[in-house]
């Protein structure tokens, strides 16, 4: 894409468009200049980048709608933007397209207590929901790592998740009602005050659509009561299958703790080193059980839970006593990413989930290939809802070892796949893992989604090349399904127009 | 126990080479809602039933789609588990598919959601007479679009669902139900707030001047609470059959000759309308019989931050679901034609013009 920045086509389009675009927003919030639109070329994944042709920041829907009829006009693609956090490249420009920030629409629209739902604007963050409902002893469930800056438009788009969804649920299920505008310009709303509405579920099919479908204005989320209390139990154990059997037989048992998290040998050591959580370093594998509920239930099932680890063979078990406590012993896992970053120059985090029950099996066959390709891995997992977080570690300096990485983290998505589980439990597919989408999708299947987004963008202007990978490249990837070739030109030879790998 | 998949995949082929249409039926038991619709032929589903696999500690099961709503509960309460949106089983004769294509929950539906909301994945014919699967069967999976969740409501108009993945839940330790007398102003207001607190409820609906309530979770968590929430509570033999019968729609009100059903803003001031009324799901849910104006019920619907639905009698060759506006009504139109691009399933099922 290089070359295409300098061509003169390319320099008369961005004058063109941020002309038309300056005639109904303040030229301050039209950047087309290399220096300012830096910021802006990657997501949270800053392994893949792109200049924009141009970034544009409405603050009104009004404005929007004209951005995206402008677009639509000049068949300019567009990618909507949020806080950027997003994890799959998903938010990354089109080399030829417009960025449509929606950072301006940063306000909470309104509070119903008695309903216990908010209307907000799509650019407020996920954590300022649950701030401004708090006052009511409201709050927004979903809890991504990411809440204090990721915003609630980009949760609809990717379907976020969190530490509590086994209990509370992914977006899709806490969200009322979502206004978006189609590539056209034209604003729709789904949803409404109401839990459901007639005919098929547009808003399902809306949420977790990366981008693809329509741009969010506005949304209503549902608001659940703070729970009076919340404790989690910290147990360690000395190898990772008696910590698996541990979480199904916390399920067994009937409880569904609000969160339920796992974390191995060397998460735990990294993290430890990190936060000073007090985790137990000389463990194989970190269980974190959170109850939540009334006093009285909190207190029933703490018990049992501390009982079980106990009985399954914890060598050590620890439960918070007071809301520092908790606060510290999360903040170990919270901050597990950051600790391996400082063990590491960089690390890549994938997002596979699997059955539960194939949690030792999928362990051990990662640190077979982790000896493959001589690249070690940490791992943390949302263990109630078989979301894996694999974070493999390695300097993208040294040549060649970002390739590996990249193969070896495809290899474990597949992994994953063949066990019965999905490539992405919740950063999405992005431009990231366009090329293990047909380990999970049959060329029907994969057509099927071509022939879902042209029913709402015609055109294919919103965020193309993202989410869905071509036909022709499944097909190139099925014939090299078996070859373990390094796919050393990946990131080189990356086609921003159709978003295909040629490998 | 069988699978019919491969007659299925061969019945639409042939519907959509000869482009004829096809009316989806299993259990039959939800014949009187949706849009009375003409076909060229009938496909029957009812014979496509089992349970595929169910493994309780992952909290998943799959079903091929006629498989019986009663046969699914059977399997899970062997392992103390429940389907959570506790869907109609009417008479025992409710099919998953169907309960999924109707997007159908019972008193629980507002604490732990729809039947849609259960949805983990969903394996259908499309009109293509392809088998594809999408979803999955882990509890999270953002990959692709869901067109899993986007079946439900469709009423059977984006293909024919041969296997359904959901997840299940553990059944709740201990039960109480509370019985409060009051108006239905007060009943909503009552339940509003109730439900604002974290307390266990996990189900509340007023019906003839009479409040109930749920409780369920940890035992000393609903002991706690029934104890604070006061009221009379009811025997448990006789408040399981209480709530079963919600469940099933048993009430006196839903076997009227005409029964609307709104789907509102759970806080919504009471609806000026005459007759009789059941309010559901914490107020998000009402019920009223009789002879109205289909217009005048939208226009309430509306107000109340909803929708509404002629659910059961009255002409159904006219629309009896809440009206779209035309942009949205050409949206699904190509959402249709996406799956099914000669229009062959349930036409005209859910709106007269889908």
């Amino acid at each position: 894409m290089q070359s295409a920045v300098a061509s003169p086509d390319r320099v008369a389009k961005r004058q063109r468009i941020a002309q038309r675009f300056g005639e109904f927003i303040d030229s301050h919030y039209v950047i087309s200049d290399s220096e300012t639109l830096k910021p802006y070329e990657c997501d949270g994944l800053s392994a893949y980048c792109e200049e924009a042709l141009i970034v544009v920041l409405p603050s009104t829907v009004e404005q929007a709608q004209k951005v995206l009829k402008i677009c639509h006009e000049e068949n300019v693609p567009v990618v909507a933007r949020g806080a950027g956090t997003g994890l799959c490249a998903g938010a990354m420009p089109h080399g030829d397209g417009v960025v449509l920030s929606m950072a301006k629409f940063n306000k909470i629209l309104e509070i119903d207590t008695e309903a216990r739902a908010a209307r907000v604007q799509p650019g407020v963050r996920n954590l300022a929901i649950s701030e401004a409902a708090g006052d009511y002893n409201l709050y927004y469930g979903p809890d991504p790592s990411s809440q204090i800056a990721c915003t609630i438009g980009g949760n609809v788009a990717e379907n976020s998740g969190g530490v509590h969804c086994l209990k509370y649920g992914l977006t899709v299920h806490n969200l009322l009602s979502v206004q978006f505008l189609t590539m056209e310009g034209e604003l729709l709303t789904i949803g409404s005050e109401g839990l459901d509405s007639c005919g098929m579920d547009l808003m399902a099919l809306f949420t977790g659509s990366e981008g693809l479908l329509g741009v969010v204005t506005e949304v209503r989320v549902k608001l659940l009561p703070k729970p009076e209390r919340a404790q989690v139990v910290v147990a360690g154990f000395d190898s990772v299958p008696k910590a698996g059997d541990a979480v199904g037989e916390i399920i067994a048992k009937g409880i569904i703790p609000g969160g339920l998290e796992m974390m191995d040998g060397f998460a735990i050591k990294a993290a430890e080193d990190f936060a000073k959580a007090g985790y137990p370093v000389d463990a194989q594998a970190l269980l974190l059980c959170e109850v939540d509920g009334t006093d009285e239930e909190v207190a029933e099932h703490i018990e049992a839970v501390e009982t079980l680890f106990r009985e399954l063979g914890a060598t050590s078990v620890r439960t918070s006593q007071s809301e520092d406590e908790r606060a510290r012993l999360w903040a170990g896992r919270k901050s597990a990413f950051p600790a391996v970053g400082r063990i590491s120059p960089d690390y890549y985090c994938m997002d596979g989930t699997i059955p539960r029950g194939q949690l030792t099996h999928v362990l051990l066959e990662m640190q077979k290939m982790s000896e493959h390709y001589g690249l070690r891995v940490a791992n943390v997992f949302h263990a109630g809802d078989g979301n894996l977080h694999p974070l493999i570690l390695f300097d993208a300096n040294v040549p060649g070892e970002l390739e590996r990485t990249e193969e070896f983290g495809g290899k474990i998505l597949e992994l994953c796949v063949e066990v019965g589980g999905c490539i992405t439990g919740e950063h999405g597919v992005g431009y990231e893992k366009l090329r293990q989408m047909p380990a999970q999708f049959s060329d029907s299947e994969i057509e099927q989604f071509h022939k879902v987004k042209r029913a709402f963008d015609a055109k294919e202007l919103l965020n193309p090349g993202k989410g869905i990978p071509t036909l022709r490249s499944c097909q190139e990837y099925r014939s090299l399904d078996l070859d373990l070739t390094p796919n050393a030109q990946v990131t080189a030879n990356r086609n921003a127009d159709a978003g295909e790998f040629r490998v | 126990m069988s699978d019919l998949t491969n007659e299925l995949i061969s019945q639409v082929r042939e519907a959509v080479d000869a482009k004829e249409t096809l009316a989806i039926s299993a259990g039959g038991s939800k014949v009187f809602m949706g849009r009375q619709i003409e076909t060229d032929r009938k496909i029957d589903v009812s014979g496509h039933t089992g349970i595929v696999s169910y493994q309780p500690v992952e909290l998943v099961m799959t079903a091929r789609a006629g498989t019986t709503l009663a046969e699914i509960e059977s399997a899970l309460a062997e392992n103390n588990q429940m389907l959570a949106c506790e869907p109609p089983r009417f008479n025992s004769k409710a099919t998953l598919g169907g309960t999924l294509a109707a997007n159908v929950s019972g008193p629980g539906r507002p604490w732990f959601g729809s039947i849609r909301d259960h949805v983990l994945g969903v394996t259908l014919i499309n009109g293509e007479a392809e088998q594809l699967r999408f979803g999955g069967q882990v509890m999270k999976n953002v990959a692709g679009y869901d067109l899993s969740r986007l079946q439900a409501g469709a009423m059977g108009g984006l293909g024919l669902m041969t296997e359904i993945s959901l997840k299940v839940l553990p059944k709740p330790a201990t039960t109480r139900t509370l019985k409060f007398t009051m108006d239905q102003a007060e009943a909503i207001q009552r339940m509003n707030a109730m439900s604002g607190q974290p307390k266990p409820i996990t189900a509340a609906y007023w019906n003839n001047g009479e409040l109930f309530v749920r409780l369920a979770g940890a035992a000393s968590a609903v002991d706690a609470t029934a104890k604070s929430w006061g009221g009379d509570e009811l025997a448990p033999e006789i408040a399981s059959v209480l709530w079963a019968d919600l469940q099933d729609q048993k009430p006196a009100i839903f076997n009227e000759s005409k029964v609307w059903r709104f789907s509102v803003k759970s806080s919504a001031d009471v609806l000026p309308i005459e007759g009789d009324s059941l309010i559901n799901w914490g107020g998000a849910e009402r019920w009223y019989a009789g002879d109205h104006d289909f217009d005048r019920m939208v226009t309430l619907a509306e107000s109340a931050g909803g929708q509404v639905s002629l659910y059961r009698g009255g002409n159904r060759t006219e629309e009896v679901l809440h009206p779209v506006n035309p942009s949205l009504q050409t949206l699904q139109q190509r959402i249709k034609a996406s799956v099914d691009p000669q229009g062959i399933f349930n036409p005209g099922r859910a709106y007269g013009w889908l």
